[in-house]
């Protein structure tokens, strides 16, 4: 990744476009013929908006998974936080927080991390009875999340399970964006010359950099909520309100 | 499941005036929220923007501005704004930017309202912090609790009569008819009485017994118990008067029973309160008319400042104590005219006394000048009359100086035989110059455009006064000559807004509060309330006036109002302070003896007034003058 000043950030944009960045659109149009689930199928069918569209006018949702570790075929979500929002406004009150049973057993070390113990999943639902739910919530909007992998892969792995089928979706990633902005090529070489370690790009770190409160970890709700505060700083800070969101989703 | 937003909660249950709220409406709060993020120096509310939701702030810190783009606040985390478009339904007035990277939460319309509504410790809290920090630093003054000093048992003038709850309504009003009394405490009946104590359970008035009884159609035999008011509102013997006069607000009760260690011990009513209020300068005012001298009324100079005091003392507005400092003053003249004309024979033609300036505005205080002036009968023939009216000039004016009202240095008196006219007269005069404002009528005009006949004929007073409104509001070059004029007193802040001393040598580390503050302020409320053909004399009367003609921008007049209540309340204040340490009070204050909750007040004041006076130029467009 080349270091790009904030003027320059909408042209790269173009150029991602232009070449090897994937037709969300298309993929969304396929994926909605092919797919069985009734909720998957409405969720392809809403569809995703033109990369060129501006990130000011894109409605998102920030998500966060806690799980109860780190392999998606191993371990399962054992809550998910979401908050829909945009460039401007996060929204709490359309905020949902769901703990779930987790299809694999609770390991206590993952307890430790987010404090969801035996007990309170006893009574919680399965993650099947909040499928549709889920979907419904994601339908038409960019999911946002810190490290997005965690989400795309958890997401993908639980829905195969249950309904026998994948999902595909464009996320921005505040942890790769973060990477993008500060560890540019040029800073990276100053700061190898000065022997100094690379920023943290941990959320809690990131959001220090934009000045953000520090809000305490591992509550989905919450860490949903930190990620959508963080790309807000983000754009306020790296961006122009008339960048595409083809420039940060991937 | 249901959102809970932890962090969000969290945060409010640390900051006031959220820490006030019960944490179930606290946690539907946090829940309905908007979060938005600003980066240093981007605009959070532009100006005339419509807003629909209370921002407080959750990190960082946002500047708050006037609309002429001086600096009005710096909010920090946990301080919030945007609440007064919203109480005021208004687009934002006091446009806000970030100043530093700023989150905050906010808080929609409904939410706010229904907790500003239901939620009397919020509500306090908001409205306290609101921008009306001016405006509420004059209800209350936390470095001045000796001004509070006025208990309740001072207003006790008659033991309660109490009967007991078996007592019928009848019974209870034929008590009442003989104590002359419209109400009665109601205390428990002997036998369910505990110990020798009687325990106050209810209060019945008059109201009462037309309401609940007669209008009820129910028989006067009934007990009193079934018609009094149990839900007992008291105040304690050694509560501050103003805090039984808050209570009688509050509860909408005309009448407080005061207790001592629960044992009733008198009666209050808004009637006492009243009472109390005037009662210091009514009882100078009957002083000052009941003296057979003029030494007499000299002497009563220390009641005059004990009086002042006392209401300084008693918490009261600069506009209540300019009232009756000048009636005090306007008694005098009167008695000195009495006196004068007992000395010296009924005067040969009908005449009006004036009083002129801060006293015919019912602004003034003890540091003042004697402003008057003698309107005669047209009949009046100088050779034939004027001795007489001379005489009696000159007796009222050194009576007056005696009484501790200095000549006036400008000899703006009755004793000046130029300010002894027919009305005639007085009516070329105001014709003149309105018509052809010269440097001189202008310089004159602050004084004699306040003008109030305070014995004799005063109803010529009043024909003056309407000539001149009819006169002055058709004349815009007057008005903006008058507007020039008003201009050449500033306030004394210099360009890094920072306080100007005096430079006459004589208070030089000080400020002189009538003549950069209250003066310039009464100028150009005087010039605006000309111009809307008001009818008032008092500066806060005109101002309302202004307010509802609606020709400042809006807010712009209660800013006004409350910079002049501040300064003039500093000035009374010093006053104050002068006269119980026995110095010769005046009307120059030293910056330094101020706090800095005082100091900052008074620049913001000051700052009021300077943006007044931009706009007053503007408005009377000072460039048609030459």
């Amino acid at each position: 990744m080349f270091y790009l000043a904030k003027k320059q950030f909408a042209a790269q944009g173009d150029a991602i476009l232009q070449g090897k960045q994937l037709d969300w659109s298309s993929r969304f149009a396929l994926l909605a013929k092919t797919s069985k689930y009734p909720a998957l199928k409405a969720f392809y069918q809403q569809g995703v908006v033109p990369p060129s569209t501006l990130i000011s006018e894109v409605p998102m949702v920030a998500l966060d998974f806690e799980t109860t570790g780190l392999d998606p075929n191993q371990d399962s979500i054992v809550s998910i936080g979401l908050v829909p929002m945009s460039i401007s406004r996060i929204r709490c009150n359309a905020a949902r927080h769901w703990i779930i049973k987790p299809e694999t057993r609770l390991h206590s070390s993952s307890v430790v991390v987010h404090g969801i113990t035996h007990s309170a999943v006893a009574d919680a639902p399965d993650f099947s009875s909040l499928i549709d739910k889920l979907l419904g919530c994601l339908q038409g909007k960019i999911v946002v999340a810190h490290h997005s992998p965690i989400e795309q892969r958890f997401l993908n792995a639980a829905l195969k399970r249950h309904i026998h089928e994948g999902i595909e979706f464009p996320v921005i990633d505040t942890m790769a964006l973060e990477a993008r902005f500060t560890r540019s090529i040029r800073k990276i070489f100053w700061r190898s010359l000065l022997a100094r370690q690379s920023e943290s790009i941990r959320l809690t770190d990131s959001r220090t950099r934009y000045h953000l409160p520090y809000y305490r970890q591992h509550n989905a709700l919450t860490d949903a909520l930190a990620c959508a505060e963080l790309l807000q700083a983000q754009c306020a800070t790296n961006l122009t309100a008339d960048t595409p969101i083809g420039a940060i989703w991937s | 499941m249901q959102a809970d937003q932890s962090e969000v909660l969290d945060f409010f249950r640390r900051h006031p005036p959220f820490s006030t709220l019960p944490d179930k409406v606290l946690g539907e709060v946090a829940n309905n929220i908007e979060v938005a993020y600003y980066r240093a120096k981007s605009d959070i509310l532009p100006l005339g923007q419509d807003n629909h939701q209370w921002y407080v702030i959750r990190s960082g810190a946002v500047e708050v501005f006037r609309r002429d783009g001086q600096l009005y606040n710096r909010l920090k985390a946990g301080e919030f704004f945007g609440e007064q478009s919203l109480m005021l339904n208004r687009p934002v007035r006091f446009p806000v930017t970030a100043l530093e990277d700023t989150l905050v939460y906010l808080i929609g319309e409904e939410t706010f309202n229904y907790l500003f509504d239901n939620f009397e410790h919020f509500a306090d809290f908001v409205e306290v912090e609101d921008q009306t920090r001016l405006r509420q630093s004059m209800l209350k003054r936390e470095d001045d609790n000796n001004l509070l000093t006025a208990k309740v048992a001072t207003l006790i003038t008659a033991i309660p009569v109490t009967v007991y709850s078996t007592t019928t309504v009848h019974q209870a009003a034929i008590r009442m008819t003989e104590e002359n009394v419209s109400s009665l405490l109601i205390i428990r009946s002997e036998q369910d009485q505990t110990d020798q104590e009687a325990p106050v359970i209810g209060i019945i008035t008059d109201l009462d017994i037309r309401e609940r009884m007669v209008a009820q159609g129910l028989s006067s035999d009934i007990p009193v118990a079934d018609v009094m008011t149990s839900e007992l509102i008291y105040v304690q013997s050694n509560q501050f008067v103003f805090e039984a006069m808050m209570l009688m607000l509050k509860h909408n009760v005309q009448h407080l029973p005061v207790l001592k260690k629960q044992v009733p011990i008198g009666l209050i009513s808004h009637l006492d309160i009243l009472r109390y209020e005037s009662q210091n300068s009514l009882f100078v005012v009957r002083s000052i008319f009941s003296a057979q001298s003029v030494d007499e009324l000299a002497a009563l100079t220390q009641e005059v400042q004990g009086c002042f005091t006392r209401m300084v003392h008693q918490d009261a507005n600069s506009q209540m104590i300019g009232s009756a400092m000048a009636v005090v003053g306007r008694s005098f003249k009167q008695r000195l005219c009495e006196l004068g004309e007992a000395r010296l024979g009924p005067p040969p033609v009908p005449y009006c006394f004036l009083a002129l300036g801060s006293m015919a505005r019912g602004e003034q205080l003890i540091v003042t000048d004697q402003d008057n002036a003698i309107i005669l009968d047209d009949s009046f023939e100088p050779k034939l009359h004027d001795d007489y009216f001379r005489t009696l000039a000159a007796f009222v004016s050194d009576g007056l100086a005696l009484c501790g009202y200095s000549y006036c240095t400008g000899n703006i008196m009755a004793s000046n035989i130029q300010w002894r006219q027919p009305l005639a007269v007085w009516q070329q005069y105001f014709s003149q110059w309105i018509e052809q404002p010269s440097a001189e009528s202008l310089l004159h005009s602050s004084i004699f455009f306040d003008l109030e006949g305070v014995w004799g004929q005063t109803k010529w007073a009043e024909q003056l006064n309407r000539f001149i409104r009819q006169k002055a509001q058709k004349n815009p070059r007057f008005l903006a000559c008058m507007a020039r004029n008003a201009l050449l007193r500033t306030p004394p802040l210099g360009f890094f807004k920072d306080f100007v001393m005096e430079t006459d040598g004589r208070h030089t580390n000080s400020i002189n509060m009538k003549r950069r503050g209250t003066a310039p302020i009464a100028d150009l409320v005087r010039l605006h309330a000309l111009a809307v053909g008001s009818s008032a004399r008092n500066t806060f009367d005109r101002l309302e006036d202004i307010i509802e003609a609606g020709i400042l921008p809006p807010g712009r007049g209660l800013d006004l109002r409350d910079a002049l209540e501040f300064i003039a309340m500093v000035r009374i204040r010093d006053q104050a302070v002068d006269v119980e340490l026995k110095r010769e009070p005046d009307n120059n204050i030293e910056p330094e003896n101020l706090s800095d909750f005082e100091r900052k007040n008074l620049k913001e004041a000051f700052q009021i007034l300077s943006s007044a006076q931009r706009f007053m130029k503007f408005r009377y467009q000072l460039g048609r003058v030459n």
